[in-house]
């Protein structure tokens, strides 16, 4: 594994190396002192051509308990506004000895671009590129879920895939880089993955991807689901007829409180998702996001252990059996 | 000065093994056994002469972006590629809009002396779609327009697009329509389908250029004028074209070399050189312009060659501009994809990259039949030859070229444009400026 471009060509064996190491780092967060020496010299590049504010905090955090230097690049404009141009920006990382860059940007596929065009020869990871990809956020998804079993059935969560879960992804299917990412990896790790949405925000497409498709939120609902992950509805889409109005969509796919009261109800138990930020009162509500079944916080606490795992991994080319206790 | 020149046993479209004796720019005699003293002699053992090519859709990007290239560029791209004449689109900077600019690049054309260069004229101002430009103008202008095009741009206005295909009929000419519904296309980055779903890149949907197709053949019906479609690309785009055509209605259609090859899956790289307007399509759609190409439903074909500067593909692929060069590869791309599947003849190739374009354009001294007495636009090309596509070793400015390191087969051996010799052992000779 050279980089961190996307989910879909993530094998099993590489996913549970990544969530295994991310078990460990999780352990270095609970301590006192939360700093390991791995990446102690070594220089972290974090590339954000758009803007984010959690992805971005998440990555710091962890670059900075593994003890690398970190040099935050916030080129908001790119080639896209003719400033400066990808290539010339990765060149100018390369020529100042960066060890690894994180990148976040808007045009689907520039985390690849730079990986393959020539331009830099270090390990790239993505951290979120159009609607393409979001290969940490599924991680950290699927890191939450082992978690979620774990607590339920006690199955542990080292070396353990999502074997039989059933997960829906609900909402704004069309220009989800996490809905897209989350899709291969769960399906890689056993779980069935449902996609819930309008007919408007799915892709032409989708019928070839390894999910089910539902249209109405409530008959997803009756089919067992383990997880149900909602997405956040961008403000550019409430204006451009995807659907008629945000009353509407919340009506028909938000988490309402009555949705939330019939998930409370049924025997299954059913963990709450939102890759955040949260719009409260649209996709989901106040009473679901601040209920006992939301793992919201341990997704964001997630996140940062999945972050150093991968950075961990690709920069110093370690394994999960580096952390094995004795 | 008049030049002499004798081809000795080539064959005539593949078919007949004969001399070809040129003389004073026309085809002097044809026969077996020609002997002609003072005459040059070209080898013609293993070659198939073909009528020059005509590409009626082509972007040689001077005035305004000799950056990406030229017209003596673009020509000599054209020569080397088997063809004696091309229609420069309409999207410069200036826009070819005005009389002025249209005989501006005829005469760039002439001085450069490589093909004939016809211009085509922008249907409306600035390709804006707003109002229309004076087509009266570029039609009685030396540059003769008689092709009328917002390549690039769809004319989209319905009422303008019936104007416009009304108001040509003064001097026969034709609407050249880039069919895509601006609306369905907002933003669209590549063929909406499978490959886009998981690329998460915007689509842009087969609907768009059916839907524009099948309302301008039913105006075109309307007004009783004559219309051609660019580049086509969908499967749906054939079937609307041959229900045209079984209802009698005047529309030709083009398809470009690559999308008789390439297809979106090329895009899972996020190579910008694989970014082009109407986008690649899926492999169904591929078998389906070809099938059509056999069947007669598409006319011709026409390169769309739109060469870029370097730094317009070397980026991300949602930043990267339209388009790929192919002027020098559209006969092996031809051959390939046709002649050696077994779906064509060579006199078929003739046709749809010869005689059939230069009918639609209203070029009258191109796309003639190989016969004595016709203007000597010839091209030779070797069909067993095999090369392998470098953009660098080519004429074009342009290297953005989606088939490099590409094995492909056929050569153009030599060109001869109005009876001179503009390529001779597949090299640029000279350019024809004694006319």
């Amino acid at each position: 594994m050279k980089h961190l471009l996307d989910t879909r060509d993530l094998s099993l064996e590489d996913a549970l190396n990544i969530l295994d190491t991310a078990d460990y780092m999780r352990e270095v967060g609970t301590r006192t002192v939360k700093k390991l020496p791995a990446l102690q010299g070594r220089t972290v590049v974090n590339l954000f051509f758009e803007d984010s504010t959690r992805t971005r905090l998440s990555f710091e955090t962890a670059e900075k308990r593994l003890s690398a230097d970190i040099i935050n690049f916030a080129a908001k404009g790119s080639s896209v506004s003719k400033g400066e141009s990808l290539k010339d920006t990765a060149q100018t990382l390369a020529a100042i000895n960066a060890d690894a860059v994180v990148v976040r940007h808007s045009a689907s596929g520039a985390p690849q671009r730079l990986a393959e065009a020539g331009w830099i020869d270090v390990p790239i990871l993505n951290a979120g590129d159009g609607t393409h990809a979001h290969p940490t956020q599924a991680l950290l998804d699927a890191m939450t879920l082992r978690q979620f079993r774990e607590s339920v059935t006690g199955i542990p969560t080292r070396g353990s895939t999502l074997e039989g879960m059933r997960v829906a992804i609900v909402g704004d299917i069309l220009h989800s880089r996490v809905a897209r990412s989350n899709m291969w990896l769960l399906h890689t790790l056993g779980a069935e993955v449902v996609f819930v949405a309008p007919p408007t925000l799915l892709p032409i497409g989708v019928e070839d991807w390894p999910c089910e498709v539902f249209y109405s939120f409530d008959e997803a609902m009756e089919t067992d689901l383990d997880a149900v992950m909602l997405l956040r509805i961008q403000m550019e889409r409430m204006n451009a007829a995807f659907f008629p109005s945000v009353e509407e969509y919340s009506r028909l796919w938000g988490l309402t409180p009555e949705r939330f009261k019939t998930l409370d109800k049924s025997k299954q138990e059913t963990a709450i998702l939102h890759p955040g930020p949260m719009n409260r009162g649209l996709e989901i509500s106040s009473i679901a996001a601040d209920s006992q079944q939301s793992w919201v916080l341990r997704q964001v606490n997630n996140g940062v252990s999945v972050r150093m795992a991968a950075l961990y991994l690709l920069m110093t080319g370690g394994s999960s059996a580096d952390f094995q206790t004795h | 000065m008049t030049s002499k020149y004798l081809i000795k046993n080539v064959s005539i479209l593949g078919e007949n093994t004969s001399d070809i004796f040129i003389e004073d720019g026309k085809i002097a005699r044809i026969g077996s056994s020609l002997e002609a003293q003072d005459a040059t002699v070209v080898d013609g053992e293993g070659l198939i002469a073909l009528p020059g090519l005509v590409d009626l859709h082509t972007h040689l990007r001077e005035p305004g972006q000799e950056d990406a290239e030229t017209v003596e560029s673009g020509t000599q791209a054209a020569a080397l590629g088997g063809y004696t004449a091309v229609f420069a689109m309409a999207n410069s900077k200036p826009v070819a809009d005005t009389a002025g600019v249209v005989e501006q690049v005829f005469e760039l054309g002439k001085d450069s002396g490589w093909v004939k260069v016809q211009p085509i004229g922008a249907v409306t101002q600035g390709l804006k779609g707003e109002k229309l430009s004076e087509m009266g103008a570029m039609a009685e202008s030396r540059a003769q327009v008689r092709v009328f095009s917002d390549d690039g741009m769809c004319v989209w206005d319905p009422a303008l697009m019936r104007r416009a295909l009304e108001y040509v009929k003064t001097f026969n000419g034709v609407i050249a329509q880039h069919a895509q519904e601006p609306r369905l296309t907002e933003n669209a980055q590549m063929n909406e389908g499978k490959v886009s779903a998981e690329l998460g890149l915007a689509g842009w949907p087969a609907v768009a250029e059916e839907s524009i197709i099948a309302r301008d053949v039913l105006l075109a019906e309307h007004v009783n004028s004559r219309l051609h479609i660019c580049h086509l690309s969908t499967k749906g785009s054939v079937e609307i074209v041959r229900w045209a055509k079984e209802r009698g209605i005047n529309v030709t259609a083009e398809v470009t070399p690559h999308h008789l090859l390439l297809t979106d899956e090329l895009v899972r790289t996020y190579d910008p050189v694989y970014k082009v307007n109407p986008p690649l399509r899926t492999e169904e759609d591929v078998m389906a312009l070809r099938r059509a190409v056999a069947e007669g439903i598409i006319d011709i074909i026409g390169t769309d060659h739109a060469p870029h500067p370097l730094e317009a593909k070397d980026c991300e692929w949602a930043c990267a501009a339209n388009g790929m060069t192919g002027l020098e590869q559209a006969l092996s791309i031809v051959q390939k994809t046709l002649v050696d599947t077994g779906l064509i003849s060579w006199s078929r190739v003739a046709e749809i990259m010869s005689s059939k374009p230069a009918e639609i354009g209203l070029a009258s001294d191109q796309g003639r039949p190989l016969a004595e007495g016709e203007p000597a636009n010839i091209v030779l090309i070797d069909p067993h030859a095999e090369r392998i596509i470098n953009p660098q070793e080519q004429a074009t400015k342009g290297k953005n070229n989606p088939y490099r390191s590409m094995h492909v087969p056929g050569a153009v051996r030599a060109t001869f444009f109005e009876g001179h010799p503009t390529v001779l052992d597949g090299a640029l000779a000279t350019p024809h400026t004694q006319r």
